[in-house]
């Protein structure tokens, strides 16, 4: 774990291809409930936790020794709820993901279908949650020439990932599906479904 | 209530933003230059959350239909209340039917509203700034919108005429920045070059970023760097080379490395920044303070 300075009111903590997703999600969760006094802010991402704070509150040093002390809660006990996810797989790239993966869009959807994931991370946009738990064969990079416009609901995947499009925006990932359930709503409390730690089952329907 | 006759090139409702909810994708927002809407909060009054209205390279014309008490602050600009002229950093009481029209400013950026109570918008996750990146907040003002007059006073007014603040400056600017946390992925010569050379503000700057144009900063590896958080005043240097610093609305995470951060004491002289206006950065220590010693319990 290597702690880098980000400024004088932040720090990122990098894990390192060794603990990858499940060590940031271990740290976020050990400094989420309750947040230490003076961090204001953890944002969770691939390999690193950027954690925010008042230097009035806690001075920089005084935060990396509680960093250094702070044991990650194991991947086990982090998982969140389960939340299922109907989804129609019509998507615009399903024909070509299934010919590239040579599983056919049946294959791919079975595939799909058949994970556990658990979201990492956010950050793209409000509500939008990096999925891990994607098959390898899954494991496709993003569109050579990204969308202009992919809507609301767009279930897609790239890279190691899967996620779902909260509102509608350019994208480049690649599009197998959609769903109708809403991610997000600013009057709801939390306003995000997904959320770090939250696991996701795709259901298809049709 | 206050009617907007005229929004300018772009008015925007700001206060505080939204702390703490970044692992959702939810980013802060809130003023650009914080310290300009924190004055103009404080000269009529009000609590330091109050919304302030943000209005970029002047051009607001407002009409009052209530008597309030109001404060300009931030780049400094000629203001009229009908014929009338009135002060920056000056509070005073604004009547029903007066307009108040704020022209160009001399020098920096973005000039800011303050009216006692507070602007009186609808809060989105308990707040009421207008994010231009998560689309969230209310929508960046149009002409005839009317904005409600908020509660958000703290005691009695201030008994303060004119609050001493320099104004941006309109020449070349010098800013702070703390290498890291990405500065491994510079060679010593893009380090070098980042923090002798002198770079100018471009037209494509927001509220999200300064974007910069000035020597390009080569990389000392290749590879992609995986997405991780960004903070205000991160200076993100994209393939093209060139450094971008974030401001406000800036994105939660991003996938370029950040060669330095801005210090947040210098990051409303980032915000008040001029397209066209040359910018220079010095590197200040990055180490970390030893901790202060524990009290031994007896």
């Amino acid at each position: 774990m290597n702690i880098r300075r980000c400024g004088d009111q932040a720090l990122l903590i990098d894990v390192g291809d060794t603990g990858g997703i499940d060590a940031v999600l271990g740290l976020y969760s050990a400094l989420s409930d309750p947040r230490p006094d003076g961090v204001t802010e953890l944002v969770p991402a691939a390999r690193t936790l950027l954690v925010r704070f008042d230097p009035a509150v806690i001075p920089a040093g005084e935060l990396v020794e509680l960093l250094r002390d702070t044991e990650p809660v194991p991947s086990h006990a982090v998982r969140g709820e389960l939340v299922e996810i109907p989804v129609f797989y019509d998507g615009a790239d399903l024909a070509e993901v299934g010919k590239h993966t040579g599983l056919g869009a049946d294959g791919v959807v079975e595939m799909h279908t058949a994970a556990e994931y658990t979201v990492a991370f956010g950050g793209f946009a409000p509500g939008f949650g990096y999925l891990t738990g994607l098959h390898p064969k899954l494991h496709l990079p993003r569109r050579a020439v990204p969308r202009t416009h992919v809507p609301a609901g767009a279930v897609a995947i790239a890279g190691e990932f899967t996620g779902i499009y909260p509102r509608s925006s350019p994208g480049g990932w690649q599009l197998v599906g959609r769903t109708e359930v809403p991610l997000w709503d600013p009057a709801r409390r939390p306003p995000a479904l997904l959320r770090p730690g939250t696991r996701i089952r795709f259901r298809e329907v049709r | 209530m206050i009617e907007v006759v005229r929004p300018g090139p772009l008015t925007t409702v700001q206060d505080l933003g939204r702390p703490g909810l970044a692992a959702l994708g939810v980013g802060r927002s809130g003023a650009a230059d914080r310290r300009s809407a924190a004055l103009a909060n404080r000269l009529v009054g009000n609590l330091d959350g109050a919304a302030v209205l943000e209005t970029t390279f002047g051009g607001l014309v407002l009409r009052f239909r209530q008597v309030a008490r109001v404060v300009v602050t931030g780049a400094p600009c000629p203001i009229r209340r009908g014929s009338r002229g009135e002060a920056m950093n000056a509070p005073f009481t604004v009547w029903p039917g007066d307009e108040l029209t704020l022209g160009m400013p001399t020098s920096g950026l973005r000039t800011y509203v303050a009216v006692r109570g507070g602007i009186g918008v609808d809060k989105v996750l308990e707040s009421r700034s207008t994010d231009l990146l998560a689309g969230l907040g209310p929508a960046a003002l149009r002409a005839g919108d009317v904005l409600p007059i908020g509660r958000d006073e703290c005691g009695p007014l201030p008994s303060v005429e004119v609050a001493p603040v320099p104004d941006p400056a309109g020449f070349d600017l010098t800013v702070r920045v703390m290498p890291g946390p990405r500065d491994d992925w510079f060679t010593p010569e893009a380090l070098r070059t980042f923090s002798t050379a002198t770079y100018e503000v471009t037209s494509d700057s927001n509220r999200v970023g300064v974007r910069f144009t000035g020597p390009v900063l080569e990389r000392a590896r290749e590879g992609e760097l995986l997405s991780e958080g960004m903070v205000p005043g991160a200076i993100q240097v994209p393939p093209s080379g060139l450094p971008l610093v974030f401001l406000a609305d800036h994105p939660v995470t991003g996938g370029y490395p950040v060669i330095g951060v801005v210090l947040t004491d210098d990051l409303p002289v980032v915000a008040q920044a001029r397209p066209g206006q040359s910018v220079s950065f010095r590197l200040v220590s990055a180490e970390l303070p030893a901790a202060a010693p524990r009290a031994v319990a007896v």
